[in-house]
């Protein structure tokens, strides 16, 4: 299977280790992924916030530069997600609007975590599994952007979503049930309004820890970092890691979570690497 | 609240075709307060997110793009997927902080407006964001040098911040995208 492959600018930026990530995983799922050529940056929520219509042209540059290859475009990025469904639907709906001529693509935007998340691909992971990651209490937080509005992205379950959670299960971990699944970490004022984020993130690894949680696991790049980096103002509390569902995965794969890996987090997922090797100890007992 | 009135004896009709033509359908609210109750920024804000559609209703246009709501505002669509009445109160208040710009108002939050101007300014450059200079950018302006020094520092030691741009070849399409001018407001 070959896809159309959309990074993003996190993913070539400060959420690197997450492109690697998706790549491994869907490399070792068979699907190979061709990134469009010369892509430009989606404008984010600052494009669409400010200006209307650079906020549709960006996106709509990298659909345009998309339409010959007739491959659904696999997107990682929540906030791409979203502004190249927004671009997509501006399209469809007029055309001539924006000065194109004809657009009628069959390709369809993909979002990883529901992509991963169907139930044939879902199998396959648990197949590929070397080292299911038993007993790890993850508190699955998806954020805003992948699901909302629901009239762009389409998502089927937006209030009660399930994808992460799946994939987690997938692996041999543990998703809770918890309250802060889809709060808003405000990651687009997370530089101008500091104060603002501390306290979104606080409430939310609070209430992924009320649940038990060891860790959050995400999809969205904002997220993880917002979150992860905001923790570090919260004193006297231990930080939780916030894993990308695809690192994690690979990890089941893989049977390992390498040192290197673990410094990419700015709090300590000490955490994983730990559950794989007790999980790796008590599989050898049992055999 | 701000101190003024609520009244539709203010409104702006230029204002109610602009919403009106973005399909925003402000007189269907009823006041039922789920937007407010759900927005994750609601107690920074200085109009509550089911004000700024009722005034919105009512044409008042000077007030709400003076607000700081415009600005704190997050993007995170909770208000508007979860309006009994479909209305798209994030596309409202995306239209309302480019007219607070176009207008030329002084922004109410202007560390807000200056982020996504940097961030905007790093695209039209670069044709991608370029986070150490759109970090480097808004620093500077901003003056404000001390807050996340030791996050950018812990983020540069990880490597996450690459050092040097991806530029794109088709960095003049990018340029003619931003120069448009906004043909939507000139109609
Ligand atoms: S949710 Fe909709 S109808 Fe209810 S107050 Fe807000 S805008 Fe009005
Ligand atoms: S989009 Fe803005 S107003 Fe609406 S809930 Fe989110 S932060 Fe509040």
């Amino acid at each position: 299977m070959k896809l159309s492959y959309y990074p993003g600018c996190s993913l070539k930026g400060t959420a690197a280790d997450y492109d690697r990530s998706v790549t491994a995983v869907c490399t070792r799922l068979g699907i190979e992924l061709e990134e469009i050529t010369d892509w430009n940056c989606c404008g984010a929520s600052s494009a669409h916030m400010t200006n209307h219509e650079v906020g549709v042209r960006l996106p709509m540059r990298n659909l345009l530069l998309s339409m010959t290859s007739g491959h659904d475009i696999l997107v990682p990025c929540a906030a791409c997600f979203q502004r190249m469904k927004a671009a997509d639907k501006s399209l469809r709906d007029n055309p001539d609007y924006w000065d194109v001529d004809c657009y009628e693509p069959d390709f369809e935007i993909l979002h990883i975590s529901r992509f991963l998340a169907s139930e044939q691909r879902r199998a396959r992971i648990t197949e590929l599994v070397k080292q299911p990651l038993a007993d790890l209490k993850c508190a699955c937080y998806y954020g805003c952007l992948s699901l909302r509005n629901p009239r762009i992205t389409d998502a089927p379950d937006y209030e009660q979503p399930k994808s992460l959670e799946r994939i987690v299960e997938a692996i041999g971990a543990t998703p809770l049930r918890w309250s802060h699944r889809t709060e808003c970490c405000s990651g687009s004022l997370t530089m101008a309004r500091p104060d603002i984020a501390v306290k979104l993130v606080s409430d939310i690894v609070g209430a992924a820890k009320k649940a038990g949680a060891e860790a959050l696991v995400t999809d969205c790049p904002m997220c993880q970092a917002n979150v992860e980096s905001r923790q570090m103002e919260l004193e006297g509390q231990e930080p939780l890691p916030v894993f990308f569902a695809t690192e994690l995965i690979l990890a089941a794969f893989e049977g390992t979570y390498p040192e290197k890996q673990q410094k990419s987090h700015l709090v300590s997922a000490e955490i994983l690497a730990k559950v794989m090797s007790s999980a790796a100890h008590n599989s050898k007992e049992v055999i | 609240m701000t101190g003024k009135a609520i009244s539709p004896e203010q409104g702006n009709r230029k204002f109610l075709a602009k919403i009106e033509a973005m399909d925003i359908d402000v007189s269907a609210c009823f006041q039922c307060g789920r937007c407010s109750a759900g927005c994750p920024v609601t107690e920074f804000f200085d109009l509550t997110t089911m004000e700024v559609v009722r005034m919105a209703a009512y044409g008042m246009e000077e007030v709400l793009i003076n607000s700081k709501t415009i600005w704190l505002c997050a993007a995170c669509e909770t208000c508007a997927t979860r309006c009994p009445n479909e209305i798209d109160i994030a596309v409202l208040m995306d239209v309302l902080r480019e007219l607070a710009i176009r207008k030329g108002v002084a922004p109410s939050e202007p560390g807000i407006e200056l982020f996504h101007r940097s961030f905007l300014g790093s695209i039209r450059h670069w044709g991608r964001a370029y986070e150490v200079g759109l970090i480097a950018g808004y620093k500077l302006r901003s003056g404000d040098l001390t807050s996340d020094m030791k996050l950018g520092w812990q983020m540069f030691s990880k490597r996450k911040l690459k050092l040097l741009p991806h530029p794109i070849k088709g960095k003049d399409q990018i340029r003619n995208i931003f120069s448009g001018k906004g043909k939507e407001y000139e109609r």
